[in-house]
């Protein structure tokens, strides 16, 4: 029968590979939390955004030319004359910028719940040295177009080594291969990113996720599920990994997709934030743009290295701003993992620290005058504060009792009645119209649910 | 048949010997791995000596050539530059050029052999950008102290035109001065000089 030798076929292949066994291992016994929200999403789109770029960045080697006399134009040749050439570069440009809008929401994530903490601070140095391999893969795939933003932005990053001392010098020229940033260092940056970084974020990947199965998913609540266990020792809080979150990964796929190629069809330069106008002029090694500045996911430490008056001391700060992200499960002294049980002062903390990286991202962006530095410092402070002063603050505060298994949160249909009694406050209804426009705003209405929102704010930052 | 049991010091010295082997060659064949990064014998050789006809230039005008594949300024100094040079040494960082890199012929006020024209490799000493020329006496951005200079758009470094660092700016030194040397009147030759040392 047909039937039989298929499963002969798939049985030869078991009796010789562990396959069930790593499948029941990593997805179908794999019990996660039950309670997962919206936060979770981000670490499978990260990787959703991985398969991206291999597949686009594959497809861009086969008409780039690694040569400073042919990389530009190269570039522009894929984007007019090769079939669709133009679709798979905006899918792999943008799909830098979308790994990094993932990845910070899902290091935000950690901060949040507390998933860095004891016993899961291996994942999160795993986790942080993908973020740095990933921020050397941007950093070296954007000198390849070869544009006056690739050229000046290698500049200034390779400079940034020639300022340790003794060594500093030999090894940012080591780092380009010639005095100024050249073909040798072109030739070596592709090889880089195409070759040896994407080969280091694989293997971390790998010990990223198997780290994470060992020891188990935290969950917005931040308590151990392992604790209650049934009969049979699966946790009683647990849902196996597969079907339940693939299929709900599979919504958060959709979703994002849709605002991918929202991007990639109608804004795929995103007013320059994705792709800098300078960079559709050719490099010039002898002229540096007017303004020049990072691309966005780089600026709230290109901020940190501006705002700092000396050479040595701006690289040593930028280095440090993100070293001192390592340090994170060490820092923290809380009882408790997750913000839901955490006193007021670190979520006030941590609403300081958001504002001030989004506050040094954007100064990243503009031009270094004397009032923006002033403001970067500031803002610089409050970055190394909240990791800096985080001992003594997390060891002050009140926590909230945490309670012993996961909590119901409303589900968003539980919430609709709540939603159709707001809307009816902050709108009254007009005589002779019908339908949906037929209300208009209440004033009155808007205030008391703008003031109620506050209030409640305020509320749940104690 | 082993009839004395495991002699666990030998196994002990023969793990560490063969450590020792593997760690020596291991360093061998990294010399060669990263060495073949250092830029190449073709890189070194480029770099000739550049030469430069100054006799169109007009006054307050700068020009930039290339030189080992960096920018090289030739900025045309008038009086009025070189009385404004003077004025300026409590705001500097390195006034007199102590700590700077520049050729010992050219380590004086107006760092140049000749103080009409001021020659420097156009990149800013903080993390190499190309400072932008910006002679105009306090335009509206850079504020009424700006008494004209170099301009680094990246990290925001200020530098006069005899390319001397001002105070609490990014940069830690003055603007590289190349070798150089006047080969006639109306001509200057970049890369190469008469006196072999520099400071």
């Amino acid at each position: 029968m047909k039937t039989n030798r298929w499963t002969d076929c798939g049985n030869w292949v078991l009796d010789r590979f562990p396959l069930t066994k790593f499948w029941n291992e990593h997805m179908a016994h794999y019990y996660a939390p039950k309670n997962f929200n919206f936060w979770y999403f981000f670490g499978s789109l990260a990787l959703l955004v991985l398969v991206n770029q291999f597949v686009t960045g594959i497809l861009l080697t086969m008409n780039y030319k690694p040569d400073a006399k042919l990389a530009f134009d190269s570039v522009e040749y894929i984007m007019r004359e090769v079939h669709w050439g133009w679709l798979i570069r905006y899918m792999h440009s943008t799909g830098a910028s979308a790994f990094f809008i993932v990845i910070y929401l899902h290091m935000f994530r950690g901060l949040l719940y507390g998933s860095f903490k004891q016993p899961r601070e291996l994942i999160w140095i795993f986790g942080m040295l993908l973020f740095v391999a990933l921020m050397a893969e941007a950093f070296m795939g954007y000198l390849l177009p070869w544009g006056q933003m690739s050229y000046w932005g290698a500049q200034v990053i390779i400079s940034l080594f020639s300022a340790i001392p003794v060594v500093g010098e030999e090894l940012s020229l080591w780092i380009r291969g010639d005095y100024v940033v050249s073909d040798a260092t072109l030739n070596r940056f592709f090889a880089f990113h195409v070759i040896a970084v994407p080969l280091v974020l694989v293997l971390l990947v790998l010990l990223h996720i198997i780290a994470l199965h060992e020891v188990g998913s935290n969950n917005p609540d931040g308590i151990d599920i392992k604790k209650h266990k049934d009969a049979n020792g699966i946790p009683l809080d647990g849902i196996p990994f597969h079907p339940y979150y693939t299929v709900k990964d599979l919504v958060g796929y959709a979703v994002f997709m849709f605002f991918f190629a929202v991007v990639i069809f109608y804004m795929p330069e995103l007013g320059g934030f994705f792709l800098e106008h300078a960079n559709f002029i050719p490099a010039d090694p002898l002229k540096t743009p007017e303004h020049i500045a990072p691309v966005w996911y780089f600026t709230p430490f290109y901020a940190i290295l501006r705002a700092v008056p000396d050479k040595f001391a701006g690289v040593i700060a930028m280095g440090g701003s993100i070293v001192v992200l390592f340090l994170l499960p060490w820092l923290d002294r809380s009882e408790v993992r997750s913000i839901r049980y955490r006193g007021g002062i670190y979520k006030k903390a941590l609403l300081l620290f958001v504002i001030s990286f989004i506050g040094l991202g954007y100064l990243g962006t503009q031009p270094a005058t004397p009032s923006a530095t002033a403001v970067a410092r500031v803002l610089t402070a409050i970055y190394f504060g909240f990791f800096l002063l985080m001992p003594i603050y997390t060891r002050w505060e009140k926590t909230k009792p945490v309670p012993d298994r996961l909590t119901e949160q409303p589900s968003l249909e539980d919430r609709i009645p709540d939603l159709v009694e707001t809307f009816n406050e902050v709108t009254v209804k007009t005589e002779g119209k019908s339908g949906l426009f037929s209300r208009k705003l209440n004033y009155q209405g808007l205030s008391a649910v703008s003031i109620r929102f506050l209030k409640r704010i305020k509320g749940s930052l104690d | 048949m082993n009839i004395e049991g495991v002699d666990k010091s030998k196994r002990q010295f023969l793990t560490s010997a063969l450590t020792v082997v593997g760690a020596v060659g291991t360093g061998y064949i990294a010399v060669p791995f990263l060495a073949q990064m250092q830029p190449s014998t073709k890189a070194m050789a480029a770099g000739a000596p550049v030469t430069v006809d100054i006799s169109k230039m007009e006054p307050g005008q700068l020009i930039r050539v290339a030189w080992r594949g960096k920018p090289v300024w030739l900025l045309n100094r008038t009086p009025e530059v070189l009385e404004t040079l003077k004025t300026l040494d409590d705001q500097l960082r390195d006034p007199q050029s102590s700590e700077s890199i520049q050729p010992v012929y050219t380590k004086n006020p107006t760092r140049a052999l000749k103080p009409e024209i001021f020659v420097a490799v156009g990149l800013c000493t903080h993390l190499g950008c190309s400072p932008t020329f910006r002679p105009e006496i306090a335009p509206a951005d850079l504020g009424p102290d700006w008494k004209g200079g170099f301009f680094c758009p990246c990290h925001g470094s200020w530098f006069d035109l005899a390319g001397r660092v001002f105070r609490g700016v990014p940069a830690p030194t003055n603007l590289e001065i190349p070798p150089y040397r006047y080969i006639s009147e109306t001509q200057i030759i970049i890369g190469e000089d008469t006196v072999e040392t520099s400071v």
